[in-house]
This record gives structure tokens, sequence and C-alpha cells, in this order.
């Protein structure tokens, strides 16, 4: 009878059945789910009104002080210790002076609080100065603002791929990127997350020295690649259960409260403020809604050209394999050691391909089919998060056969390799063993 | 005789270190075989050969007259010197892990366990995580899952190292009442007293190579030092004057129904029948029995070359007998 199952069951079981588990795979998605909410709640709550008095000693510019969702001027035509002093009496949140000075020193410029201020108040006051001084000093040197709106002037060019078949095909870089470097990422951190458990597995099953009693019922290359795909089930059950469950919350928080996350932008803010606009500056509201709104239409259409299903694919192969290759590594660590503060100088040579992969991914991103690019994809220890970083720019298929190729040969070659260290370690008590030590394991014959 | 397992001519090597050199050992059917050596001389490893954990360099095993092979593992149970078990795991799961891996059927097993758990009051335990039982308790369940699937060969090494005097006897009763029911025993051990009382056969391996076997009586006849203790009465003789010349006096006492009790060696050229017949007339005998080396003598006897009462340097006496 084949054992391997019997021993896949137990590593599965035994993880996925722990208290840290299911509160991990259950949390998790929660956490980041509340990572998104909260800040929006939190912001909704702090929605009180922030009360800003203007002492406006120009008399120019109160009528340019909108309110805002929350924040409201006042204008007062007082003295600006008198304002301050109603600001201590609890009528206003914040005093803003614009004295006489402020167009020739916009350094006199004063805003009083009693309480740390609030940013954003003064971000938006900043900002309306800001607009206004620029219009004023353009009309004192005779330019007319729409002159110099119209030379503002915005450069994305299209780029276009000629498909040897005769078609044509716009690339997206920038969205290639995105999707390119969070799939190298996630292949990263499963590879070490689940990659330290085969280690600690391992490890467990030494120093608790029950190693001994099941290699006498099954080989130890079963025992070590039951452990390794158990392992590997129980990180695509938490990843599954992740993806499941932040798409529930998500989307549930999201049908529960629209307004919540509807995506307003902040142009919008002052078209729906109570403010009437200008015809020219309605007209320029809206190409910026355009503008966003092409923007999206580039990220749907970058995605939409994207091969998908080459996409996936690969990423199931090259998550999978990659961290086939690495967990049966790791486990030739953890059998050769007694404690984890051992681990570390076997487990440099192990991380050292990998962080070094995901440095040089994003040299890769600027020139996804340079040599470099194509050499890191090819050798299997960087081919699992390089060639993720290279797929979405679009990849010859013969490359990815032939990466494909050599992750399975390095894969099988890690395995024989670790089998043979596994073999001998757990079985060996006491000293660090050196890596000449670990070569002699190697050679032993059965 | 009927053999369980043979091993012929078995050697491993380790890099440049000898484990096992040309050795060669027969465990009789229904036997318990003790299997003895000082540290490192290689009893693990051959242990772990007979177990299939490791492939020995040369040599052929037979169990039962067939040709060692992955079909036999079923039949082996194994409890290694270096044992544990998985600690968060809870001991009735753990149990029946084992015994799958044992190729034992999930119901059989389960019948089995309870039946051993009852035994040894193991039962309000089953659903507990390893870590919170006792040492003593970790021990039984330990031999339980060894012996659990009814292997026709026992292989306990050091079994008793770790157990407290209790378990010691509980266990020493269950070997030989499995022993008993057929099933052969190797029992690698140090503690010769325990050789002295179990084992029926041994085995003594010494640097890598084996240096005796056979029947344990056998050779404790083998290794006859030639004292024989005389209780005799009816003679106002001395002692030596008794004996002379047929042998020589060691010591004399009385016991407690007032006869002499004489420990004397005999000279080489005469035998124990030489002896009573110079005795016979002069003396009522009431016992004379020869007093056999112990094996802890034999085995220190074996490895050095000398009997521990002859080793002249103190400290290296002492040295073996901790080592041993």
């Amino acid at each position: 009878m084949n054992k391997i199952p019997v021993i896949i069951q137990r590593e599965y079981l035994s993880r996925v059945k722990k208290k840290s588990f299911i509160v991990m795979t259950i949390l998790g998605p929660l956490l980041l789910a509340a990572l998104m909410i909260v800040p929006v709640f939190i912001a909704r709550m702090s929605d009180s009104v922030y009360d800003v008095a203007v002492v406006d000693d120009t008399r120019l510019f109160f009528p340019e002080f909108v309110d805002a969702n929350n924040v409201r001027f006042t204008d007062l035509n007082v003295d600006v210790d008198l304002a301050i002093e109603l600001m201590k009496d609890g009528k206003f949140d914040a005093v803003l002076h614009i004295p006489t000075t402020a167009f020739q020193a916009p350094s006199t410029l004063r805003i009083f609080t009693e309480k740390a201020v609030n940013l954003n108040a003064k971000l938006y006051v900043e900002n309306i100065l800001k607009n206004e001084f620029e219009t004023m000093k353009l009309a004192h040197a005779g330019i007319d603002p729409e002159v110099l709106r119209a030379t503002e002037t915005k450069i994305s060019i299209q780029a276009i791929r000629l498909l040897r078949d005769g078609h044509e095909q716009t690339d997206y870089p920038e969205v290639s990127m995105a999707l390119g470097i969070f799939s190298g990422i996630l292949i990263y951190f499963f590879v070490f997350l689940f990659g330290a458990q085969v280690m600690r597995g391992v490890m467990e099953e030494k120093t608790s020295r029950i190693v001994e009693i099941i290699v006498s019922s099954v080989k130890p290359f079963q025992l070590m690649m039951g452990k390794i795909i158990g392992i590997a089930l129980v990180g695509l059950t938490q990843f599954g259960i992740w993806v499941i469950l932040t798409f529930a919350l998500v989307s549930g928080i999201r049908t529960a409260m629209p307004d919540t996350f509807r995506f307003v932008p902040q142009d919008q803010i002052y078209i729906s403020s109570a403010r009437s606009l200008n015809p020219a500056e309605l007209q320029e509201h809206l190409q910026q809604v355009q503008q966003h709104n092409t923007a999206v239409g580039q990220v749907m259409e970058g995605l939409s050209a994207i091969n998908f299903e080459v996409m996936i694919l690969a990423f199931i192969f090259y998550f999978l394999a990659g961290y086939l290759l690495y967990a049966a590594l790791f486990a030739a660590v953890g059998s050769a050691v007694d404690n984890e503060a051992d681990t570390q100088q076997f487990m440099l040579p192990i991380t050292i391909p990998m962080i070094f992969a995901i440095v040089m991914a994003q040299m890769v991103m600027h020139n996804p089919s340079g040599p470099v690019a194509f050499w890191l994809s090819m050798i299997p220890f960087t081919s699992p998060i390089i060639m993720m970083v290279r797929i979405p720019f679009g990849v010859p298929l013969t490359d990815l056969w032939i990466s494909a190729a050599l992750l399975i040969g390095g894969f099988l070659a890690t395995t024989w390799l670790a089998a043979r260290i596994y073999r001998t370690g757990i079985l060996m008590y006491g000293k660090k063993p050196s890596y000449k030590e670990l070569w002699k394991w190697i050679k032993y014959k059965d | 005789m009927n053999y369980i397992l043979q091993a012929e001519n078995v050697s491993k090597k380790y890099d440049k270190h000898q484990a096992l050199t040309n050795v060669s050992v027969s465990v009789p059917e229904g036997s318990i075989f003790g299997l003895l050596g000082p540290n490192g001389a290689g009893k693990t490893t051959l242990i772990r050969i007979i177990n299939q954990i490791i492939a020995p360099d040369q040599g052929s095993l037979f169990f039962n007259g067939e040709k060692l092979n992955k079909s036999h593992i079923s039949l082996i149970g194994y409890l290694p010197e270096e044992r544990g078990l998985y600690k968060k795991m809870k001991v009735g799961e753990q149990a029946l892990y084992l015994a799958k891996l044992k190729d034992v059927k999930t119901q059989e097993a389960k019948k089995a366990l309870k039946n051993w758990f009852e035994k040894f009051d193991l039962l309000p335990w089953w659903d507990r995580k390893v870590e919170e039982l006792s040492k003593g308790m970790q021990q039984k369940v330990q031999f339980i899952v060894t012996v659990l699937h009814k292997p026709r060969l026992l292989i306990f090494d050091e079994p008793f190292s770790g157990f407290d005097p209790i378990n010691v006897n509980l266990l020493r009763d269950e070997i030989i009442n499995l022993k008993n029911q057929g099933t052969s025993v190797i029992f690698s051990t140090h503690n010769m007293s325990s050789v002295e009382e179990l084992c029926d056969h041994i085995a003594l391996i010494n640097k890598s190579e084996k240096i005796l076997d056979g029947d344990l009586e056998q050779i404790r006849k083998d290794h006859s030092t030639l004292i024989y203790s005389i209780t005799l009465s009816g003679s106002n003789l001395s002692g030596r004057q008794l004996i002379d010349p047929v042998a020589n006096l060691l010591n004399e006492d009385t016991n407690k129904e007032g006869h002499r009790v004489m420990r004397v060696r005999i000279n080489k050229e005469y035998s124990a029948n030489d002896l009573i017949k110079h005795l016979l007339p002069k003396v009522q005998l009431h016992g004379f029995h020869e007093e056999l080396p112990g094996m802890n003598d034999i085995f220190i006897k074996t490895v050095t070359g000398k009997y521990p009462q002859d080793l002249t340097n103190a400290a290296l006496k002492k040295h073996l007998q901790e080592e041993i």
C-alpha cells in the first residue's frame, strides 16, 4: 500500500485543524477588509464640520472660500484679536488671518487654533489661496489664465506592438508591471511562508524523536514528500479561503453601503459644493473627469489585452513548482539541524536566490524581453518570480515551455538532493553538520 | 531450528567509519535474542538495517527464510532508542496514524488500541494531547504502537532506558507475554541483569564485529571459571585440608543452618567429579553447584579480555562498568 496519502492526510489535517490556522485564515481577510474599511469609517465619523473664521483684511479673497464637505467658512469683518477671542469662546475652530501684506508676502498668512489644526482644512485653504494668488499674478503680468491652461499638455504615447501574424496590439506596460510584480511577490511569500513550515515540520519530527518510528514503517522519501504535498495543500486551502472571503467581504460591504465606497475624485468635491461655476471652469472639470475616465478605460483595456488563460495557468504552475523546488531544500535544512537557531547558515543559500529574484524583478519590469529577464526566467531558482513578472508583457511560448521544463528538472534535482540529505539527517543528533558533511551524506549509498 | 531472522556477513561503512564488519546473527523463532555491545559498537546500525531504514553495503538478510523485503516491514515492530511522539497530536489519533502506517486497517486498529489502552489505563487520555501525558504514560503509548500490529518480530533498542521501575516491570511482563504467544524479540541493551533474566540467545558486538553469540546458558557454561560453591557438614578438618589438592579454597562461611559454605576453584588437572569423590568419604554434602559467571562479567571479559575482578586498574574497571 502506498502510504504517502496517509502522511499527506495527517500533515494536512493536523495543520488545518490548528486554532492558529483557523484564526489566521478567517482573520486574514477580516484584517485586510478592516484595513480598507476602518479608515473610511473613521474619516466619516470625524465628519464634524470645521468652522473657520476668515479675517480678510484685504477684503479680496473671502468670496473664493467656498464651503466644502467638512469645512465651513465665516466672514468676520473684525479685528483678529477679537476673532481669536470668539474662537476661544468656542464659536469657531480656527481663525484664518489674511493681512493686507499677504499678497506681497504670503508668509504673513496665519491660521490660529486652540487645538492642533485640521490638516485637511489647512491644505484646502492653502490650495484656494495659491490658485487665487497665481491668477492675480498672471493678471498682473498680463497673461490670460486661459492661455496658460491651453498650454498645459499631457503626453501618454500609445505603445503598439506589431505581432508576427500581422495584428496590432496596444501595450499597457503600467498594467502589466503591476500585475507581474503582484504575482511575483505572491509566489515569493507563498514559498517562504510554507517552505518554512516544511522546515519546522521536519525539525519537529526530529526533535520529538518520532522520526525513527515513522521511517521504520515508511521510506524517508515518502515521509518528506507527504509532508511537502500536505503543506502545499494547506497553503492552497488558506490562499483559496482568503481569496473567497476577501472577495465576499468587499462585495458584501459594497452592496450594504454603496455610498461609502463610491470613488469621488477630489475635483468633483468642488462641483458638488454649493458654488456655481463659470463655463470655463465647468469645461475644465469635465475635461478632468474625462481624463480620469480614459485612465480607467486604459486599465480596463490593458487588462483585457493580457492573455489571462496563460497568466492563470502559468501562475498556478510557477506557484506550485516554485514551492516544490524550495520546499525540498527547506526539508533538507530541517533534517540537518536540531534546533531553529542552527538553521540560519543553511537558510542563507536558499533565501539569496529568492531575494535576488525580487530585487531583479524591478529591472526585468523595465526591459521584459532583455537578456537579464530571459536568463533569470530560465534559471529554476529565479524563474518562478521572474517569469511571472514577464508574462503580462507577453512571452514567446517557446520561452515558457523551456522555462517550465527547466523548473520541473530543477525541482526533481533539488528533491533528489534533499532526499539524500534528509534520510541521513533525520537520524543524526548532536552537533550541527558542516557543508562538507552534508556533501558526504549526499554521496552515501542508500 | 527455524530462524525468524538471519543476517549473513552484513557490512556497513559510513564514510571512513566502519559500522559493521561481516556480522552474521541468527534469531531463533519464538525466542528473546539479546543484542549486546558497548556504545558505538554497531548495534543500532544493525537494527536499522533489519528495519530497512538503511541498507547494508554487503551481506544479505532473511526474514523467516525469505530475503528481507518491503513486505516484511509490517511484520516487524520497532521501538527505537531515540523515540518520541508528536507532542501536539492527540494520543488516540496519533496511535491510529502510526498503526495505519503499518498497514493496519482503521477499524481493526481502533479495536486493538481500545484493548491496549484499557489494559494500560490510558483510555481516559484518548483525546488528550501527548504533551499533557506524563513521561511514563507516553512510554506506554509508545510500547502499544510498537506491538499493535501484532508483529512476528519485535525489536527493542534499550527499551528500559527512561522507564521508571514500575513501568520496567510492566514492560518486562508484556515482553514475556508476547514471547509466550510466539513473538520473537530482539533486545538491544546494556543492562546485563535484564539480559540474564529475559534472553535465551545473545550476540555480542564490539567495534563493528560480532565477537560472541549463542545460547545464553551455553555461553555461561563455556565461560565457566571452575568456581564451585559447596555446602557441607560433619568434619572438623579445615577447609584447605578437606579439598587439597583437588581445589583451592577462595573463602569459607557458615550459613543459617550451621553448615559450612566454601567457595573453591578446582585446579586444572581435576574435574568437579574428582572433587565430589574426594569429599564424599570425609563429609556430608548438602549442596554442590557451579558458580557461573554473570553476563556482566562475560561481557567485560570478552570486550576487554579480562574479568572485572582481574582488572588491576581500579579506575579502568570503574570506567568500564560505567560505560556498560
